[in-house]
């Protein structure tokens, strides 16, 4: 039996409107401690702006959205991201500009512990912490297996490798929860199946995860549970194989193009 | 590589021991102190990201609260109430000049920065206008347009060993000084975990805050410090000139500092020195030529479009490309400079 | 002064000087409050559709002043003609800018676009003092000496003409912007040019003719305005500080919005120089976008424009 304790991200009859339109009527949900759990649902439905809605980048119109116990509406996104609640980010998901290693850097930035005053007078714990940052921006890129390209610019690298620094980005502010914004789009099936493994990885050290795909195998092989959105409501709710048999569930994607597989 | 910036700067101390001709050391000295208020800006344009066309007001600020403090002054806040002052030592006026500033930034960031883009733009625009509008016309804090003058010169020291920053040699010193003292503070700040904050904000504000940073403290951060700086600037200029009256808010002046910001390279450590020295340069160039002042300015606007066009990055950055393509020779050990353009 | 028998229907003269002092400030800020919203009407097209803050549309203002100095007062041109020219010439003087500066940074961030302004507007404000040395010059008007009097305020012929004008072509623009097909273009390019492109928006077209509107409205402000003041090379400096204020009141890119922002900031001017103190009428503006985009950031009337 799971109890509440269990929860980690609940959502309760979230609604978003912008202007005269209903972008989610109401959304309700929630995803427990080390769970893998999947968002999926027809182009529009509104998974985004979602995400935007956990995130702090969008007020909910109504409902409410709770971290643990904290209640996660009208906060900053910087604020929901240092409770321990991080996403990533569909497009533009890394700092073009700035070299690899650069980008995990600044994703460290929350783990830092130098003052403004250690840093003007460059005392030891600058230096110490600047160090302990460096180390960890080291393993952060072995773990996602991009520490052969940590001098190589953001802007230079293949698309699956700006999805897996996306992904360092994240696993650098320390997130207890993760939210995945599409991760595989665009990614072949040897890159797909990589990802797959370092998302397990991730959960199996303790991360809880919920991930908004459009990629159906991956989703289904990846997800222990997988809730489906459509027209701004949930019309389903399961495990994978349950899921992938609902009428409700075929019939809302009945006349959308097939999915590659 | 890293002792480059130390031997210039060595360079730099000899100058008064050979240039004998007082007019071009008064040259450098003023493009120094340019060259300072630049550095301030670059913070906050180059590496925060923010085209803040006020910058000027911070430079101005600085001048006059050194000025005021060093002279004393006395108003009427009412009717019946006077507030006044003694005047006070010189090197005292210039630490209040900067704290000032500081806090006026403080102010200032914290409600610009709750608008962004063009609208962040014309309110930097703005309040420069107005702080002009209250030095013109708050005549009994300020003396207005009939200038405040007789600004005394910095002295230190005690009984016989007092050195007096009055004369140009020693003024040079006190300049390069200051100079050297804000490039340390601005690189150690861009090179670390907070100016990291700053630079992601530039390139992606949505990212960076998804990843835990505070816009509004970094921003606020970047204008407490870099007005700081551009006060000290003004503080140096009005005990060097000993003369400040409102045109020091001209629109000009935040021009001037702009090209050479982006002339010489945004968001480089160099670049405010490179485009200070071209720009410091210039103007004599053509003053020799016999240009009309008219042409030299228009000589500026055709310069700051051309290099918009053709070296949008700035001179330092296209330098460093020609470089790059000659890595062997330089390969090994970074610079200040190259750290910060790696992060 | 002895009071009339009939004291309790009449303003003792304290009072009435007041209220002739009150009519005449609201009457100058009424005729200032045309040409402020010609100018910022320009302003905030070239905004609204072009995303770009043109820091040239004081220089065109001044341009504008002084085609009417020298086609009245050097050629002897017929002074209703001049202000036709300054507005033709104040036209294609925006074209060749956009279409020599602007249109090759249609991709580029917004700073890099207003480094470029910024530039162009040194460029022509010298320009301007080196052709004509910073000497204040005045232009003749045609009119009678002698003001019009309504009851206890008065106006000048000439000013009644500025204002007359000035509605004329504010009515104008909103014929242009609302019936035309040109006006249609125009603001669906407003409203996303994306989509607009792919309806067969010629984007390129449309920037160089909103840039060539808005600068020939700022000319005809300046033409208007260069023979009430004096005519010399900063002027338009202040002219564009109102201008950007009277866009921020209203909200960048909205027409009716820059239209009552320009009696807005008339009446804050006008009532704050005759009661406060003459020398901060200037700060009236600056005061007012500080205050604006503190309290409501996207202005009176804007539509959703993006703030943080």
């Amino acid at each position: 039996m799971t109890s509440q304790d269990d929860i980690v991200l609940s959502i309760e009859h979230v609604a978003v409107r912008f202007g005269g339109l209903l972008a989610i009527a109401d959304m309700t949900f929630s995803v427990r401690e080390g769970e893998i759990v999947g968002l999926i649902g027809p182009n529009g439905a509104g998974k985004t702006t979602a995400f935007n809605v956990f995130t702090g980048f969008l007020r909910a119109t109504s409902g409410t959205v709770r971290y643990r116990s904290t209640i996660l509406n009208g906060l900053k996104p910087h604020e929901i991201s240092r409770l321990g609640l991080v996403r990533t980010f569909q497009r533009t998901s890394v700092f073009q500009d700035n070299t690899v290693f650069g980008n995990v850097m600044i994703g460290l930035h929350t783990r830092g512990r130098s003052s403004l005053w250690d840093t003007l007078l460059g005392t030891r714990r600058e230096r110490e912490s600047e160090q302990e940052l460096m180390n960890a921006a080291q393993e952060i890129l072995q773990f996602v297996g991009l520490e052969h390209r940590a001098t190589t610019l953001a802007a230079n690298l293949a698309y699956g490798e700006q999805r897996l620094l996306g992904l360092a980005l994240a696993l650098a502010a320390k997130p207890s929860m993760l939210l995945l914004d599409e991760p595989v789009s665009g990614m072949n099936a040897a890159e797909t199946a990589r990802f797959v493994t370092l998302v397990e990885k991730i959960r199996d050290a303790g991360t809880t995860i919920l991930l908004v795909e459009h990629d159906m195998q991956m989703v289904m092989k990846v997800s222990d549970r997988v809730v489906v959105l459509n027209y701004g409501r949930i019309i389903a709710e399961g495990p994978p194989a349950q899921i992938q048999n609902d009428p409700e569930v075929i019939r809302a994607y009945l006349g959308q193009r097939k999915k590659r597989a | 590589m890293r002792f480059i910036p130390w031997l210039l700067v060595a360079a730099l101390a000899s100058v008064p021991l050979w240039m004998t001709d007082y007019y071009y050391l008064h040259v450098l000295i003023v493009t120094g102190i340019f060259i300072i208020a630049a550095m301030s800006l670059n913070l906050l344009l180059g590496y925060t990201g923010q085209l803040s066309l006020g910058h000027v007001a911070f430079f101005g600020i600085g001048a006059y609260t050194s000025a005021l403090i060093s002279l004393g002054f006395k108003v009427h806040i009412a009717p019946d109430t006077v507030v006044g002052l003694s005047p006070k030592p010189v090197w005292f006026a210039m630490l209040c000049a900067v704290f000032v500033t500081g806090i006026v930034g403080y102010g200032i960031g914290k409600l610009s920065f709750r608008v962004r883009g063009a609208y962040f733009v014309i309110v930097s625009l703005s309040f420069v206008s107005v702080v002009q509008l209250i030095a013109l016309n708050w005549v009994e804090l300020t003396q207005g347009a009939m200038a405040l003058n007789s600004i005394p010169p910095l002295t230190l020291g005690f009984g016989e060993y007092t050195i007096s920053f009055l004369r140009k040699p020693q003024f040079f010193y006190l300049m390069l000084s200051a100079a050297v003292l804000s490039y340390i503070i601005i690189a150690r700040l861009v090179n670390s975990r907070a100016g990291r904050a700053m630079i992601a904000l530039r390139e992606n504000e949505s990212l960076a805050t998804s990843l835990g940073i505070d816009v509004t403290r970094y921003l606020v951060l970047a204008t407490v410090v870099s007005a700081a700086i551009a006060g000290l600037a003004g503080a140096l200029y009005t005990h060097y000139i000993r003369i400040v009256d409102p045109n020091i808010f001209l629109f000009i002046y935040t021009v001037t500092m702009i090209i050479m910001v982006v002339t010489g390279g945004k968001g480089t450590l160099a670049g405010p020195i490179v485009g200070g020295v071209v720009f410091g340069v210039v103007p004599e160039v053509l003053r020799a030529m016999k240009i009309a002042p008219e042409m030299q300015w228009i000589v500026y606007g055709v310069l700051m479009i051309a290099i918009v066009y053709f070296l949008p990055q700035g001179i330092v950055p296209a330098v460093r490309r020609a470089f790059a393509s000659h890595r062997s020779v330089f390969a090994g050990s970074s610079t200040l400079i190259e750290k910060a353009e790696e992060q | 002064m002895r009071l009339p028998v009939f004291a309790p229907f009449q303003f003792n003269a304290l009072e009435r000087r007041d209220l002739s002092e009150f009519l005449q400030h609201l009457l100058n800020a009424v005729i200032l409050g045309g040409t402020y919203a010609l100018l910022g009407i320009g302003l905030t097209l070239i905004f609204g559709i072009m995303r770009v803050v043109n820091f040239t549309h004081g220089e065109l203002y001044a341009f504008g002043a002084y085609c009417m100095y020298a086609l009245v007062m050097r050629l002897g041109v017929n002074f209703y003609l001049s202000l036709l020219l300054a507005m033709a010439l104040g036209a294609l003087l925006g074209a060749f800018i956009e279409l020599v500066l602007l249109s090759r940074l249609r991709r580029a961030d917004i700073d890099t676009t207003m480094l470029v302004m910024i530039g162009a507007w040194i460029i022509m404000q010298n320009t301007e003092q080196w052709i004509w040395s910073g000497v204040a010059l005045s232009v003749k008007n045609p009119f009678p000496a002698n003001p019009l009097v309504f009851g206890p305020a008065s106006v000048s012929w000439l000013r009644v003409y500025v204002f007359v004008v000035a509605l004329l072509l504010i009515a104008g623009t909103y014929l242009l912007i609302n019936r035309t097909k040109l006006g249609k273009a125009m603001r669906a390019t407003f409203q996303d040019p994306d989509t607009a492109a792919l309806m067969g928006v010629r984007i390129g077209r449309i920037n160089t003719a909103t840039f060539a509107i808005g600068s020939s409205l700022a000319a005809a402000a300046g033409a208007l305005l260069g023979p009430v003041f004096v005519v010399q090379p900063a002027m338009g400096d202040l002219a564009a500080a109102k201008a950007f204020a009277v866009v921020i009141l209203g909200g960048l890119g909205s027409v009716p919005g820059a239209t009552v922002g320009g009696f807005i900031l008339a009446f804050a001017e006008e009532l704050g120089a005759g009661y406060i103190s003459s020398g901060y009428r200037d700060a009236m503006g600056f005061v007012l976008i500080i205050l604006i985009l503190l309290i409501r950031p996207t202005g009176l009337f804007a539509r959703k424009e993006r703030i943080g």
